[in-house]
């Protein structure tokens, strides 16, 4: 452990802090907008030189916070060689790159756009380099696919570019999800989903029987990102980013993220058979492959790009056979990679920029007329096709020593033949490179007349260049110190590393020869072979690849057009049928235990009860058609269940389930006044079969569940409730307590849930009127058989008798809700029961001319007044809702008590009579639309008055 | 009495079931109703099946019913009142729109189809 460890995450941050800064400063200009992004980088690059010497050491730079500690997620940094490596090859590139592309996106560019994205993904890929949690690494993991689907399609114009940020997105994400599979699986083996436990448990972790399918996947994720054969296919395609992109993701970066991944896994998962198998044969066969292809590509970057992938399997196959040495060698060439491909891939922007194209056909020659640029390009090439004394040479010539002596499928030599025909394929690519664009004769038809770029452009690849050839001259002093790191981090122990040009006369020099003669001379055969190669039939990974994706877009949509096609009732049914068979397979899976309640005896009465409730259920199903009729058994049923209440000790429910029930019928037959009063036969016969199955299934299976379970004891937490309810909640009515007090919370959402219905009924029937439902209300025809009283006498004189009992009923019911059954619920309905009345007997007008309240304000009003008492327990300190009691005397009056939950439950009935009402007001303003209607008086005509009067009360048409 | 119960429960479960899975908005309605009362009824019951036990506090009861089930259901039929009613606004508003109160619209897709080509 060193010290320094707040720096780490700050280093991590920084980026994504400093995204935010290039949109603004674009507007300062180009130049401004460059170095303000350069800002972050240089900073954090600081940072790192800060921690750079303690982990040089051998030391390791730590920093822990806890996120989600529930879920094992924290937010741990760790930086060891390995990180250090790749934050510096990060940081550093990322510098260069900002530096290159102020030069090279040309003024209709969105720059600051660019440089926004490049430090999102900046602190991305920092991020996954120096995670100590592999939660956490796989969030900044996701980040870069995202990141990067933004920079490839940056030119958001081109059809190539959006169509390369799908894929590489498609591929990469895929390959994502496939890895958080693996990385679960491995943090439950080792029982922590911090790296640093995981790396500790190696042995562990390799004896497991799960160890093969987390290799896979978590190989899944690291084979997509690094573009290892068969998802090799996206790397070219995502070439249509701007060159700075590729430079920076596709060789220096995002494709050695899933390299960084199997370094970081190395101890943990390398060593047996499996991993030696998958991932070097993988390496070998991308590593040849890709070769192949970039040797016949015409376009600079695709050939770069395949070189990429070819290099890609290099380092894949070095971690995959799994000895010290080779991994140490692997980290070398990580360096020198970077180092040689990132210079190349900006050589040919540069070329490209210039001439204004990257065909390789139509270049050569450009020695002479841009000879600094020529020059970096051809330092890297040889470097890239192993040529002493560069530093290529000497990661290539280890790589050889290590395959010489690996014994793979069978014997040494079919890994020597591959390894170096890879190597071969590999200078040949790398001459074309240089010797068909920048030697050979001066063309005269290059579509634009190229010179060297602006120093500032050619600043990052010259700074690259050097370092190639630094590093191949004095490896001791620019590289072995970092990959001595890197290979402790990796391999668990310091590695013995001696970097040097002249190993003496070993079968890797012989190798290397073979490599260099061969690669000449297919250069050399290059124009018949190319012929060859164009007419040999070849899978195209693009066709491929778009046609399994359409494939699967058509199989998703005929999945969803048959099961989502429109109709409920499907779905009801399918939904029906796959919860019975759930239920079923829950019921199969546990047994069940002996039953530990007598059940309770019938009575006669009950019996009498039962039997009415069935009848009317099963008349309501074969009377459907009829709907008036069928409503009305349906209110039948409603009675009977609050019988069933009051008979089964609830009196809660059924005061308020005929309440209920009163209020849902009249809503129904106002509703049912504009419906049709039949329901036309239309389902053919095995529609109605195959509904009774489903039907009686479910119904049996309720039956079922419910009988289970009333014969069986639970435990309960209803002893607390009941123990507490007079103590804590100063009630003796223990349901209401419940309501207003230990759940008042729920009950607060739900009153606010039923304001919300009602003012939605409201909206709606507002909407409706305006529409062109509207017409068709105009033209409303009654039917001619409809009463001509529409409001008898007798029924008039009684509602207005009714009505202050009603009311009194309901203010003595919401008063004694706290101690005895009753409560806001109940009271709202039956006071809202009892103004209806007055609405059905003396008419529209005439009572809406004595409504006091509006019934919205009465909804607001409940609302408040419930929240202003729970938050009024703010005051005392206490947790909203809290409720608070008393009890008090004042002469004459007998000892009464006072609660806040009584408050709560005003606001309850306020906003039960509010939406009760509002709903029903609703409702009955389209028979209003209609053309019924209103009246003014009490009744139609006035039997006080001569029958001969003319009728001057008839009333006005309201709304009309 | 646990089997009146369940039977109940079964015959009012299959009826609702049955209900809404016609054609028509208002039966489907009427089914939603009597899967309500199901649904109220079941969870009350989870509380187990008491005869003559008081709900209410008392000084000389030895034993009561399970509250909670009670107060959960007390709050679900107020709040399936405000469905019902949300629910048959809308089939009101689809019928006098429409025309007719199908509740699929799977024909109405067909016409559509044909009229684009």
């Amino acid at each position: 452990m060193v010290s320094g460890s707040g720096l780490l995450p700050v280093m991590v941050l920084l980026p994504f802090i400093g995204a935010l800064v290039p949109g603004l400063m674009i507007r300062a200009g180009r130049n401004a907008c460059a170095t303000f992004t350069a800002v972050p980088t240089v900073l954090a690059l600081v940072f790192l030189g800060v921690m750079a010497p303690g982990v040089l050491d051998g030391g390791t730079v730590t920093a822990k916070f806890d996120w989600l500690p529930a879920l094992g997620l924290n937010a741990n940094f760790m930086l060891d060689g390995l990180g250090l490596l790749f934050a510096g090859m990060i940081l550093g590139m990322g510098l260069l790159i900002t530096l290159y592309a102020r030069f090279y996106l040309s003024g209709d560019d969105p720059m600051g756009q660019f440089y926004t994205y490049l430090l999102l993904f900046q602190g991305a890929m920092l991020g996954i380099v120096v995670s100590d949690n592999i939660l956490l690494l796989l969030v900044f993991w996701e980040l870069t696919s995202l990141s990067s689907f933004l920079l490839i399609g940056y030119w958001k114009h081109l059809p190539e570019g959006r169509q390369g940020a799908r894929m590489a997105l498609t591929v990469t994400g895929a390959g994502g999800l496939a890895m958080i599979a693996g990385m679960l699986i491995l943090g439950n083996i080792a029982g922590s989903y911090d790296l640093s436990v995981i790396l500790q448990h190696g042995e562990e972790i390799r004896a497991s029987e799960y160890y093969l399918p987390a290799l896979i996947l978590i190989l899944l994720g690291a084979f997509t990102k690094s573009a290892q054969f068969p998802f090799h296919f996206w790397l070219p395609h995502a070439m249509a980013a701007p060159t700075p992109v590729s430079a920076y993701l596709h060789s220096a970066t995002m494709v050695k993220a899933g390299i960084f991944l199997m370094a970081r896994m190395w101890p943990v998962l390398a060593g047996t058979e499996e991993w030696f198998y998958i991932v070097s044969t993988v390496g070998l066969i991308t590593m040849v492959i890709g070769a192949l292809i970039a040797l016949f590509k015409d376009d600079l970057k695709a050939l770069l790009a395949f070189s990429t992938v070819s290099h890609l399997g290099l380092l894949t196959m070095l971690l995959g056979l799994g000895s010290k040495m080779a991994a140490v060698v692997a980290v070398f060439h990580i360096l020198n990679h970077l180092t040689f491909k990132a210079a190349l891939f900006m050589s040919a922007g540069i070329v490209d920029h210039e001439t204004h194209t990257r065909d390789i056909k139509r270049l050569g020659g450009l020695a002479s007329l841009m000879p600094v640029t020529a020059l970096i390009a051809v330092v890297a090439a040889l470097s890239m096709a192993g040529i002493p004394p560069l530093n290529g040479f000497m990661s290539k010539e280890m790589m050889l020593e290590e395959v010489a002596h690996t014994h793979w499928w069978g014997g040494e030599w079919p890994i020597i033949i591959l390894a170096t025909l890879g190597a071969l394929l590999s200078v040949a690519y790398s001459f074309r490179f240089i010797g068909h664009t920048f030697f050979g004769p001066v063309r005269d038809d290059y579509p634009h007349h190229p010179h060297d770029p602006p120093v500032g452009m050619l600043l990052a690849p010259g700074f690259l260049a050097v370092l190639v050839v630094l590093i191949g001259l004095a490896p001791m002093v620019f590289a072995a110190p970092i990959v001595e790191a890197a290979g402790l981090a990796v391999t668990g122990e310091a590695p013995d590393v001696h970097l040097k040009l002249w190993h003496g006369v070993t079968p890797a020099l012989f190798m290397s020869m073979v490599a260099v003669l061969g690669g000449a001379v297919l250069l050399w055969l290059h124009r018949p072979l190319d012929r060859i190669w164009l007419a040999t039939p070849r899978p195209e990974a693009k066709v491929m690849f778009d046609t399994l994706v359409r494939r699967i877009a058509l199989g998703s949509r005929f999945i969803t057009e048959v099961a989502h096609n429109g109709s409920i009732s499907r779905y009801l049914a399918i939904f029906t049928v796959a919860t019975i068979a759930l239920g079923y397979a829950a019921f199969q899976g546990g047994g069940l235990p002996a039953p530990t309640r007598a059940p309770l005896p019938v009575p006669p009465l009950v019996a009498v009860g039962f039997v009415l409730l069935m009848v009317a259920t099963a008349a309501t199903v074969t009377m459907h058609r009829n709907r008036f009729r069928a409503l009305i058994l349906t209110s039948v049923v409603g009675l009977m269940v609050s019988f069933g209440f009051v008979y089964l000790s609830a009196p809660d429910l059924a005061l308020t389930q005929i309440s209920v029930d009163t209020v849902t019928v009249m809503l129904m037959l106002l509703a049912l006044h504009f419906l049709p009063k039949e329901t036309p036969r239309e389902s053919p016969i095995a529609l109605h079969i195959r509904d009774g199955a489903i039907a009686i299934a479910a119904g049996v299976a309720v039956a079922a569940l419910a009988y289970a379970f009333l014969l069986r004891d639970i435990s309960t937490i209803s002893d607390y409730h009941l123990a507490n309810s007079y103590k804590g909640g100063g009630g003796t009515n223990v349901v209401n307590v419940i309501l207003v007090d230990f759940r008042g919370y729920d009950t607060y959402g739900e009153i606010i849930v039923l304001g919300i219905a009602g003012l939605t009924l409201y909206a709606l029937m507002e909407a409706l009127l305006d529409g062109p439902a509207s017409r068709r209300l105009r033209n409303w025809t009654f039917p001619p058989d409809r009463s001509r009283d529409r409001h008898p006498l007798m029924m008039v004189v009684a509602t207005r008798v009714m009505m202050p009992i009603a009311a009194l009923v309901g203010v003595y019911i919401f008063l004694r809700g706290h101690n005895l059954p009753g409560g806001g619920f109940v009271a709202g309905l039956v006071i809202s029961i009892a103004l209806l009345m007055q609405y059905m007997a003396s008419g529209f007008g005439w009572t809406q001319e004595r409504k006091r309240f509006e019934y919205h304000a009465m909804i607001g009003w409940g609302v408040v007044v419930a929240g202003l008492t729970g938050a009024g327990a703010w005051l005392a300190g206490e947790p909203f809702l809290t409720s608070a009691f008393g009890y008090f005397q004042i002469w004459p009056f007998e000892e009464f008590e006072l609660a806040t939950a009584a408050l709560f439950d005003l606001g309850v009935f306020l906003t039960v009579l509010g939406a009760v009402m509002l709903m029903l007001y609703s409702l009955s303003r389209l028979a209003r639309y209609a053309g019924e209607t209103v009246n003014i008086e009490p009744m139609d005509y006035d039997p006080s008055r001569r029958a001969d009067a003319p009728e001057a009360a008839d009333g006005k048409k309201d709304e009309g | 009495m646990e089997l009146v119960v369940a039977t109940s429960l079964g015959g009012l479960t299959a009826a609702g079931i049955y209900l809404i899975l016609r054609l028509r908005a208002f039966p489907v309605i009427l089914g939603l109703t009597l899967l309500s009362y199901a649904v109220n009824v079941f969870v009350f019951a989870t509380g187990r099946l008491t005869v003559g036990l008081p709900p209410v506090l008392s000084d000389g009861a030895s034993a009561y019913t399970d509250p909670l089930p009670q107060a959960l259901v007390l709050t679900a039929i107020v709040i399936s009142f405000g469905m019902t009613a949300v629910l048959v606004l809308i089939a009101l508003g689809a019928f006098l729109e429409a025309g007719d109160d199908r509740v699929n619209i799977e024909d109405e897709t067909k016409t559509t189809g044909e009229n684009d080509a």
